[in-house]
Formats: structure tokens, sequence, C-alpha cells
């Protein structure tokens, strides 16, 4: 068995107590970066495009995601290893992405999201005038 | 690994397995769930990021074996990591079922990540009912 497949981890940490009760879980990511791209990939079984959510306040990107349950329903469970819920998980996003050409896509339950890197800023001189 | 069904009756009995869970640090990849009645047995097991042809499932009996390979995403000279924290690798899970499956009427789909088999229960291992006739 490969040693390094992992399953989710449940969130507790954030402090935060939501309204709904259930069980959110942290999606396992892989995040790389090339010269002008940044990727991001999040493991987010039973979730889909119309129940993934992504949102940028600032600098803080979160990923949150629904997950349907009714393939479960109504089943008399003799043996469980994994629980389902949402998911969530937020990332701090630095200056040089592109914030209006992010794009994101999921496919079989797994989430890229692509992040362009914008321009380098240009350092603008301001010039200080006589008093 | 294999797994040797519990008791169908001890559903509640899931807080003990929570904590040795929580206490062992690898775990049998991917995770199954199992549900049963007296007629079938449904699996799901979520294994995201592979696609349905890369799931090699045979039933012999009353023993599933599931095998998977999820490729390591390979990167260029140009890219590099910041986490990695999805696994990949190949595996295999073999699962001990209550009874024998019809494998010829056993459905399988594969949706959004997650696996999903509806077992029928072989009709030869079906219980049957002896009616008993007076003398």
């Amino acid at each position: 068995m490969a040693q390094d497949i992992n399953t989710k981890t449940q969130s507790n940490a954030s402090g935060i107590e939501r309204t709904k009760d259930s069980t959110t879980y942290i999606p396992r990511v892989d995040i790389y970066e090339a010269d002008e791209t940044l990727y991001i990939l999040a493991d987010m079984p039973g979730a889909d495009e119309s129940s993934v959510n992504i949102t940028l306040e600032k600098d803080i990107l979160t990923i949150e995601a629904g997950v349907d349950e009714s393939i479960y329903s109504n089943l008399n469970p003799v043996y469980l290893e994994y629980g389902t819920g949402d998911y969530r998980r937020q990332f701090t996003l630095g200056n040089e992405i592109d914030r209006d050409k992010i794009e994101a896509s999921i496919k079989n339950g797994v989430l890229k999201i692509t992040f362009p890197k914008a321009e380098p800023l240009k350092t603008k001189k301001i010039a200080i005038q006589a008093g | 690994m294999m797994i040797t069904l519990l008791n169908p009756e001890r559903v509640f009995g899931t807080l003990e397995q929570d904590l040795t869970r929580a206490f062992s640090r690898r775990q049998a990849y991917p995770p199954v769930n199992v549900y049963a009645s007296e007629e079938d047995v449904t699996l799901t097991s979520e294994i995201p990021g592979i696609l349905p042809d890369d799931l090699d499932i045979s039933i012999a009996g009353d023993t599933l074996t599931l095998k998977a390979e999820r490729k390591p995403i390979e990167l260029e000279a140009s890219q590099t990591w910041h986490r990695r924290e999805r696994g990949f690798g190949s595996f295999t899970r073999t699962i001990k079922l209550p009874y024998n499956i019809e494998s010829s009427k056993v459905e399988a789909s594969f949706d959004r990540g997650v696996l999903r088999l509806s077992l029928p229960r072989a009709e030869s291992d079906k219980p049957r009912k002896i009616n008993v006739r007076t003398a």
C-alpha cells in the first residue's frame, strides 16, 4: 500500500461555531507553482460544480463545498471508515495573483483552481514638490 | 488488508473505531463504508481523482477486491511544489462481505469521486424457510 495516501481530516480548529449541525472536513490539497501560474488541487469527493463555493475577500481565499449525502440514506451501516459532510479551507493569497483571471473546475471530486500571476507591479516614483 | 465485517447489529459501536482510528497514524486507502440488509450489500468508497477505467473490481464468493492507481502529478523543471498533501500510488483492498454475492447482478457507479457498488446476495445463499409438516 502506498504510504503517501491519506484520508480526510475533520476540521475543529477554526474556533468559529457553525449553525448547521454537521461535521466539516478539511480537504487535502496540492499546491504548485509555475513561472506564470499557481495551482491548487483539492480532494473533495462527493462535491460537484453546483456545490462548490470559492470566495476571495481581501487576500483570504475560501473554498467551501457541500456534499450530496442522499446516496447514503436509507441504508443500514455495518462498517464505516469515513464520514461525510461539508468541506472548508482557507488560504492567504499574495499580491502577485491577477484576481480577475482566477479559474476553477471540478472533476471526479477533485477541484482545480488556477491563479494566473499579474504583471509585476511597476515602481512608481512620487515627485516631491518644493513648498 | 483484510477487513471482516462486524456484527451488523453493532451500528453504534463506532466510537471505539473512531478512537482507534484517531490514534492509528495510517489508515487503509481508500476508505470504504459498508451497508447491509438481508438481501444486499452496498459498498461506497471515496476515491477522488481517478477515472472509472482505472478501477479494477472483482468478486469471488463473499470476497471483494478493489484495485486502483492514483497517478502522481509530475512537475516540469520550471514548476515547484508548495504543498503536497494528496496521496498517490496504487492500492488494493480486500473486503470480506457478510454473504456470497451474485456477481452477475452487481451494479457499480462512480460519480464525483465516490464509488458505489450494489451487491445482491446470491440466491443460493439466501436463507430458506423450511416448512414443518405435522405428521
